[in-house]
């Protein structure tokens, strides 16, 4: 609620870059609580704006913490303070979720200006897109320049987040063989940056060659394709000049933009799902159906239904 | 209500293998785990803890250097401003070290033997008691 002292603090702090602001702003919105709305809304657009969001996606184990680390570094040395959401999996039967990608960024565990938030999936379809999109903001309000999703990226709400970012590197390794056949299909077409990781074991060249056919433009196949050995820091500073190069043409061109609108309507979408259903979950407990099929009887539960908002 | 805690092995001591019991027997429970790994300092533990906004803290110790180690992540944690996070500890602590612990601020002790249950319920406790407060507090 706009007017609220408490969200008035609250953004107050966290456009100062207060840690805890921050921090209890994401939580806010996690959990969906009332006072989210008024917090979003009053967040410093113009920051919004000037961020890049990074998706950062691939198979467990291609490196993407540890390339996260190296990125970390690389524009810290650039002066620049940084925003990192690394989503893992809600257990589907507890609803809780072991999330360790800290470990592998605890270098930066003691500067302020690198801001770390796991998130867990939390089980659902939807909502998570919504989360993780509004969490980007809050820490882009808060002075991030870049803001880094870092996640598996295989299912369709993995996908989605992806699909929130400005911009997505694909990472790989050698050795994965069958699992980047089976990722071909969707998150290949979606990744503007392939980045071949652990560079300097067995089979990164021929993984490099592999990849290369998915560009058939040879200039986009010359500087799409990066080579990294993250834990050592070799090709992240080349990663990080290609991905802000990247940048300006997609600001410039109206690729960005394009976007940030896509990525609007699926967020805005996810929200009314999220919103709808506890409505409709609520009716489908004191609803009598006539029908036996749930396709029908579904069809009575949503009959009326916008007027009930 | 999602309770997020985070644990942690501040210090020297490498034997894990209790942090990642708790840990796991935590996510079972329904919480999500922020697991920071070994060798930490009492800072990164603070700092991990607040931008990740726990409603609680838990230590686990093998080496013995619990009373100097535990009581500085709770110093830590003030000194990040989060005096408020609870913090709970365990592993091979000696029964007399317990009252001395709880007088540094440690809310609970663990030692060797207590049931799982009884740690679970004592987490939902202090992260449902630093919730409440934080909400009334605004």
């Amino acid at each position: 609620m706009k007017g609220d002292p408490t969200v008035d603090r609250l953004l107050r702090h966290l456009h100062g870059g207060d840690p805890r602001a921050l921090a209890r702003a994401i939580t806010l919105v996690e959990d969906q609580q009332p006072e989210a709305a008024g917090l979003l809304a009053g967040l410093d657009q113009k920051r919004i704006e000037d961020v890049l969001v990074l998706g950062l996606t691939g198979p467990p184990g291609a490196g993407k913490s540890t390339l996260t680390g190296a990125l970390i570094t690389a524009l810290r040395k650039q002066k620049y303070r940084v925003g990192i959401i690394a989503i893992d999996p809600s257990s589907p039967i507890s609803g809780g979720a072991l999330l360790g990608d800290r470990i592998r960024m605890m270098e930066h565990a003691l500067d302020w200006e690198v801001v770390v938030r796991s998130m867990a999936t939390r089980g659902r379809l939807g909502g998570l897109c919504a989360s993780a999109g509004a969490a980007a903001r809050i820490m882009a309000a808060s002075g991030c320049r870049v803001v880094i999703l870092e996640t598996v990226g295989i299912g369709q709400s993995e996908m989605d987040i992806v699909r929130l970012a400005d911009l997505t590197a694909l990472v790989l390794a050698p050795g994965f063989g069958d699992d980047i056949q089976a990722m071909k299909a969707g998150i290949l077409e979606v990744a503007d940056l392939l980045v071949v990781n652990k560079a300097d074991q067995p089979g990164a060249g021929k993984l490099q060659l592999e990849m290369a056919t998915v560009f058939t433009d040879p200039k986009e196949r010359e500087e799409r394709i990066c080579a990294t050995v993250a834990n050592e820091g070799t090709g992240v500073a080349i990663l990080l000049d290609r991905i802000f190069t990247l940048e300006g043409e997609f600001r410039s061109n109206g690729q960005l933009h394009a976007r940030r609108k896509r990525s609007f309507q699926l967020e805005t979408l996810d929200w009314a799902v999220e919103i709808v259903k506890a409505d409709l979950r609520e009716k489908l407990q004191t609803t009598t159906f006539t029908s036996t099929e749930p396709r029908q009887a579904a069809m009575e539960l949503v009959k009326g239904f916008g007027k009930r908002i | 209500m999602k309770y997020r805690v985070l644990i942690g092995k501040p210090g020297l001591d490498g034997h894990d293998r209790g942090a990642k019991f708790i840990a796991r027997a935590l996510r079972d429970a329904g919480f999500e785990v922020i697991y920071t790994g070994i060798r930490r300092t009492p800072a990164e533990i603070a700092a991990a803890a607040v931008q990740e906004d726990v409603a609680a803290v838990g230590l686990s110790s093998m080496s013995g250097a619990h009373l100097r180690l535990f009581p500085a992540v709770v110093d830590a944690l003030a000194q990040a401003g989060a005096d408020d996070i609870p913090v709970l500890g365990g592993g091979i602590i000696p029964a007399e070290d317990v009252e001395t612990m709880r007088k540094a601020g440690i809310r609970e002790i663990f030692t060797p033997g207590t049931p799982v249950d009884t740690i679970i319920a004592a987490f939902t406790e202090a992260c449902k008691m630093q919730r409440d407060r934080e909400n009334n507090e605004g």
